[in-house]
């Protein structure tokens, strides 16, 4: 049954240097404030799992807690290069980066083998690209029908961080939009992290394509409200674009990136002080001007 | 001689790109797209001559009809419009590689003269000059949708004579041609300057249509290789004040939103 922890208890006691960590969410529900106490609790050696590393990733790979990214798609959504993440793989900067690349085909069907407790995911993909050379993929030949198709290994990470819009008080979790790979990731992993917007009597009903973790597949849930800034959490925030858009600036340059880092997440005890950081105007601009 | 155009019919190359891209659409198709120019000329033929064009984009919305254009795969706004919204693996296995998707709209950091796309590293891979965000979906857009359409624009460092990298596949390295992939590959590449088809027995782009206005030194210029020009060469229409004007609006409109 999930355990409701505090964000710092929930990290520091299940995420242990150098595990393999998937923190999940296709654009929507990106669990930030879950990656900034990573930061602040200067976790190291992990290998970092997700389709798309995001804003997320470029902040843990900048400073310093990862040693590999296993991963599909690595851009600013709409914006352009993660620029910690090409300084990374680029010049070794702050650290070297291992990676390890799939198409998004790829890590989906990875996931989904990691949550059926198979060895490998089978699906019709990779044809012509150069990514076999490169990456775990092998061939294979339909036993029915003898067609060659593409196997890729499970994927288990250790620790699966998602960040959800709802959790009731016998620890069930609801999400609902767009739902991306969460269920897949959380299933597959060893252990399982969540954190909330809200913590309800009832979860509330949302159709089809509310996706249901009960209690007993995940491991401890903590209760953050915002905890996807600058991504957003269907019917509670909206996605912060400008602040995706803004980030191109603050991570191009190092010491940019490093007086962010430290102003709003450093600095601060928890979620709540990045929170309101982010509403004082001037620290932004103090940032900016070194 | 006085120009007495319509000054809303002056218009830029990235608009005369997107309303050239959006008319290779057609009304009815399942279109699996992009973000970027490929959202936006898919949105733009959504919103003109192919209303009932079904758009299905990766984060898993399915037939989304977006009021302003995303400026990530997976904005609220195309959640909220779609019919459905299934999970990434369903999105992948269900709807794509299940051959559901007539037509993939791409765009890459380069292409080469047999239309193999490469979004993954300028350079080397192991020590790359450039990293770029890599796969995504491309890989098995460009293998199984029905056809792909490409929106890249032209330069000496977008159109190489070979990709540093096939991240997905038009015709092969060497131009051999779609050996058991399901799609038929690169229909059409549109740019900024002009439209490249594929030769039919070779494979190779050709310069199919050149935009109006454009020289055919400035074509000559922006392609890494020797371009062969199609006997039939066409020039584009330009677009109409009704194709500028509903993609204008649409701009602005999404401009204004993503300020907020």
């Amino acid at each position: 049954m999930a355990e409701f922890v505090s964000l710092r208890d929930g990290i520091e006691q299940l995420v242990p240097d150098g595990a393999s960590v998937a923190m999940e969410g296709f654009t929507h529900l990106i669990p930030f404030a879950a990656g900034h106490e990573i930061i602040r609790q200067e976790k190291r050696d992990l290998t970092l799992v997700r389709m798309t590393p995001d804003v997320i990733y470029d902040q843990l790979i900048g400073t310093g807690c990862a040693r590999r990214l296993v991963f599909s798609w690595g851009g600013n959504p709409g914006v352009g290069s993660l620029h910690r993440f090409r300084d990374a793989v680029e010049n070794g900067f702050p650290s070297a980066l291992e990676i390890e690349e799939h198409s998004h085909a790829g890590m989906a069907a990875r996931y989904v083998a990691g949550a059926s407790g198979l060895p490998f995911g089978v699906l019709r993909a990779y044809v012509g690209s150069d990514l076999v050379k490169y990456t775990d993929v092998a061939s294979i030949l339909c036993p029915f029908t003898g067609e060659e198709l593409a196997a890729v290994p499970a994927l288990n990470p250790d620790v699966t961080i998602i960040h959800a819009q709802q959790a009731d008080r016998r620890g069930n979790v609801g999400l609902w939009g767009i739902t991306g790979v969460q269920r897949e990731a959380v299933l597959a992993a060893t252990t399982a992290i969540v954190t909330v917007e809200e913590i309800v009597d009832e979860l509330s009903d949302h159709g089809p394509n509310h996706v249901i973790l009960p209690s007993w597949t995940v491991t401890a849930i903590a209760s953050v409200p915002r905890g996807s800034h600058p991504s957003y959490s269907m019917g509670y925030t909206k996605r912060d674009n400008a602040f995706y858009t803004g980030w191109d600036v603050i991570s191009r340059d190092r010491d940019t990136f490093a007086r962010w880092i430290d102003a709003f997440v450093l600095s601060h005890n928890g979620p709540e002080g990045y929170l309101a950081a982010l509403e004082d105007e001037s620290l932004l601009d103090v940032v900016l001007s070194g | 001689m006085v120009d007495v155009r319509d000054p809303t019919t002056v218009y830029t190359a990235d608009e005369m790109m997107t309303v050239t891209a959006a008319r290779h659409l057609r009304n009815g198709q399942v279109c699996f797209v992009g973000i970027g120019l490929p959202s936006d000329a898919a949105n733009l033929a959504r919103l003109s001559h192919a209303p009932k064009v079904i758009l299905i984009y990766e984060s898993g919305t399915i037939d989304t009809r977006p009021e302003i254009l995303p400026l990530s795969i997976g904005d609220g706004e195309l959640a909220d419009r779609a019919d459905l919204v299934v999970s990434v693996p369903e999105v992948f296995a269900y709807w794509l590689q299940a051959g559901r998707v007539d037509v993939g709209f791409l765009t890459a950091a380069q292409i080469d003269r047999f239309g193999n796309l490469n979004s993954t590293v300028i350079g080397s891979y192991k020590e790359p000059k450039v990293r770029l965000p890599g796969a995504g979906g491309a890989p098995e857009i460009a293998a199984s949708a029905g056809e792909v359409i490409v929106m890249l624009r032209q330069s000496q460092r977008t159109f190489v004579p070979a990709v540093d990298f096939v991240t997905s596949v038009g015709f092969g390295r060497a131009g051999e041609g779609r050996v058991d992939y399901p799609g038929a590959g690169p229909t059409v590449v549109i740019t900024d300057l002009g439209v490249l088809k594929p030769h039919a027995d070779t494979h190779e782009l050709i310069l199919a249509a050149i935009h109006p206005g454009v020289e055919l030194d400035k074509i000559r210029e922006t392609i890494g290789w020797d371009v062969k020009v199609d006997d039939d060469l066409v020039t584009t229409d330009p677009p109409t004040s009704d194709e500028l004007g509903t993609l204008r609006d649409l701009k602005a409109r999404t401009a204004q939103a993503h300020s907020r």
